[in-house]
């Protein structure tokens, strides 16, 4: 009880100080942060990915990274800070670590986080969490989820453009509403402007197994397929390094991989296309600015799509044509004018015109 | 799609999926004929992961295309020198084979997450410069059928796999040292009695499979990911430890075993694209490789005998 009150009173001194501190931000701009819990803290749990998944995890990271620099933090337990998990049970270990140490903000990166968040949320009232990819309905917790189906639909147009065998391809993780959200989009965006193309698909049922992303790629290849997107992980990293090892074998063959999540070009320069983009680094920020600034959206499922540029192409260009961007273009600002509604699940894809 | 080109997609990835497993296998067949349980199969796959990734990220300029195969050379020593711990747990402490094989599994992983982290201050290597990469044999790709199938879009890896496996089953069943390594595993006083030294043959049998256990974890990480982190290893060890026991403690055996987990894998990620598996639903396929190892374990290959001094520690004038 005594704890609790404590905590509460510190908790208002802190509210204070963050107030007051906002009027003199002039000098606190520069000055480093010393003593315990004088600044607003923020931290994250990854899933199994780790903090160099080269996906969601990592991007995350980089969102809370960019927050604290432009907050005058340091990494560690008085600053910004990670925990990496190892496995599934991991989870609420380490969200429970965070809310032991006093962090403000304390996110769960990625939907296998659900359970978790939703029981440590519970726990701890007094700990503000919020879960990307998903939506866990406790006061406490900001769900950030994206319009993948938007972004999809535009690696969509692209794939549907380039291909020369009319056949594309695509590899999902496990099957489930948040991979099929990228499967819809992507499917629409290939019957928009090629509807004589035949998209291939695959759920490999898992993330993690590259060899299965291989092989996966390479019996699609041989079926036929020029572009293959993923929503995979490092499954599909798998993918990419198939597609880059088709290449290195035989430079002049039209095979081309669609990355997901963040830029993938630096994988494989020559074999990636262009990747869909979820800026989850943004998101992450944004909610960090505004938990910071007592806006926390609590109980709130915040969807980041193309108007916000939560979602998008990558910024890496050099393989698409100029027609394929035009049209990239022009599907954009359709979308965002809402004259297209893109799909985001099998079932809306078939009354998808 | 005809039958034909079926199996142009089956047997190159079957080959591409079974060649860490079976390297790691084999390792797996020399500890535990030598009556050392090796349940550490997995770490050592880890350890030989790590290094040939970090030798090669180190290297890659200095020794060029060569490296990779060095990367290999390099891992299978770290794996040697990492099994040393099995061993003198094991044999010369006496301590429980399967506890220290555990032991080697957390060690590696940790380890060698932890030396990532010194190393390049982030949780995973970068992707080699210099990896393995798909090839046609020359001469072997234009044999009708056979080149197509078995000699076009492979890696040199997995030849040297099946080639290793003969002579692994060469030495062990055709040589003085085989005989006297298996005897050791089963009878090892009678071995004893008749003057070979069980401990020396036994450390022996522990560090060649260290060699092969990392050397398996190198051909993964070279040719599959590319890079090494903490999901780079993940379970590939136990599945060269069931390849083992499905291939009946001998070379042969492992090395069909693993190629069948490889089809059975394989199968499953081809499947939905095939003309006569397209009405299956997906979840069948994804499960049918562990359905089929467990019918083919408790069906077809009858009964498996592990050598009979396996996991016994043997003291010299102990009935």
């Amino acid at each position: 009880m005594k704890k609790r009150k404590f905590g509460l009173a510190l908790s208002l001194v802190l509210a204070a100080g963050t107030m007051l501190g906002a009027c003199g931000k002039k000098e606190e701009s520069n000055g480093s942060v010393g003593g315990k819990k004088e600044a607003f803290t923020v931290g994250m749990v990854t899933d199994v990915g780790g903090v160099e998944d080269k996906s969601f995890n990592q991007s995350a990271w980089e969102g809370l990274t960019a927050f604290g620099k432009d907050n005058g933090l340091k990494q560690g337990k008085n600053g910004y800070h990670y925990l990496q998990s190892k496995q599934d049970s991991d989870y609420i270990t380490n969200l429970n670590t965070l809310a032991r140490q006093d962090f403000d903000l304390v996110y769960g990166i990625g939907f296998l986080m659900k359970d978790a968040v939703t029981k440590v949320s519970e726990q701890r009232k007094d700990t503000k969490f919020a879960i990307v990819d998903e939506v866990v309905e406790n006061s406490n917790v900001a769900s950030i989820t994206f319009k993948e189906h938007e972004g999809s639909f535009l690696v969509g147009v692209v794939a549907g453009l380039t291909t020369k065998s009319n056949k594309v391809g695509f590899i999902g993780g496990v099957q489930m509403p948040l991979i099929e959200k990228f499967e819809a989009g992507f499917k629409a965006g290939v019957m928009s402007v090629n509807p004589k193309a035949e998209v291939l698909q695959k759920y490999t049922g898992n993330f993690d197994k590259p060899a299965d992303g291989r092989a996966t790629a390479d019996s699609m290849i041989k079926s036929g397929a020029d572009v293959i997107f993923h929503a995979a992980g490092g499954t599909g990293e798998g993918m990419i390094e198939e597609v880059n090892s088709v290449k290195q074998k035989d430079p002049n063959k039209a095979v081309w991989a669609i990355g997901v999540d963040k830029d993938q070009a630096y994988l494989a320069p020559e074999a990636v296309l262009t990747s869909m983009v979820k800026r989850v680094d943004l998101a992450v920020a944004d909610v960090a600015k505004k938990a910071k600034e007592g806006n926390f959206p609590g109980g709130e499922k915040i969807e980041y799509g193309l108007d916000q540029s939560g979602v998008g192409i990558a910024e890496t260009k050099d393989n698409l044509s100029d027609d394929v961007l035009k049209a990239v273009e022009e599907w954009t600002a359709k979308i965002k004018s809402g004259e297209v509604k893109v799909p985001s699940t099998p079932a809306e894809l078939k009354n998808f015109k | 799609m005809d039958f034909f080109q079926v199996l142009q997609i089956i047997i190159p990835s079957m080959i591409f999926l079974a060649a860490p497993l079976i390297f790691t296998a084999l390792g797996g067949v020399y500890s535990e004929r030598s009556g050392v349980v090796n349940i550490g199969l997995e770490g050592l796959m880890v350890i030989g992961a790590f290094s040939s990734v970090v030798f090669n990220l180190t290297f890659a300029d200095t020794f060029g295309a060569l490296t990779p195969w060095l990367s290999l050379l390099v891992a299978i020593a770290a794996g040697v020198i990492f099994s040393i711990l099995h061993a003198v747990a094991s044999i010369t402490f006496k301590a429980d084979h399967t506890v220290s094989g555990v032991a080697l599994n957390f060690l590696a992983v940790g380890l060698s997450l932890f030396l990532v982290k010194i190393m390049y201050d982030k949780g995973e290597t970068d992707r080699v410069a210099e990896g393995f990469h798909k090839v046609d044999i020359p001469l072997l790709k234009d044999i009708p059928v056979i080149g197509p199938l078995f000699f076009t879009d492979a890696y040199y890896t997995s030849y040297v796999a099946i080639a290793v496996a003969v002579l692994a089953w060469y030495v062990l069943f055709n040589t003085p040292f085989g005989l006297r390594l298996r005897s050791v595993g089963e009878h090892p006083m009678a071995a004893d009695t008749m003057g070979i030294n069980v401990t020396k043959m036994r450390y022996i049998g522990v560090l060649i499979s260290g060699g092969f256990g990392g050397f398996g974890g190198a051909v993964f990480a070279l040719t599959v990911t590319g890079y090494f982190g903490h999901t780079t290893i993940s379970g590939q060890g136990f599945m060269a430890l069931a390849a083992m026991i499905f291939g009946k403690w001998h070379p042969i055996g492992a090395l069909g075993a693993a190629l069948f987990f490889g089809f059975a894998q394989s199968l499953s990620i081809v499947g939905s694209g095939l003309p006569f598996f397209k009405e299956i639903p997906n979840v069948y396929l994804l499960i049918a490789p562990y359905v089929l190892t467990i019918l083919a374990l408790t069906g077809f290959i009858g009964r498996a005998d592990a050598p009979k001094a396996s996991g016994l520690h043997y003291e010299k004038g102990k009935r």
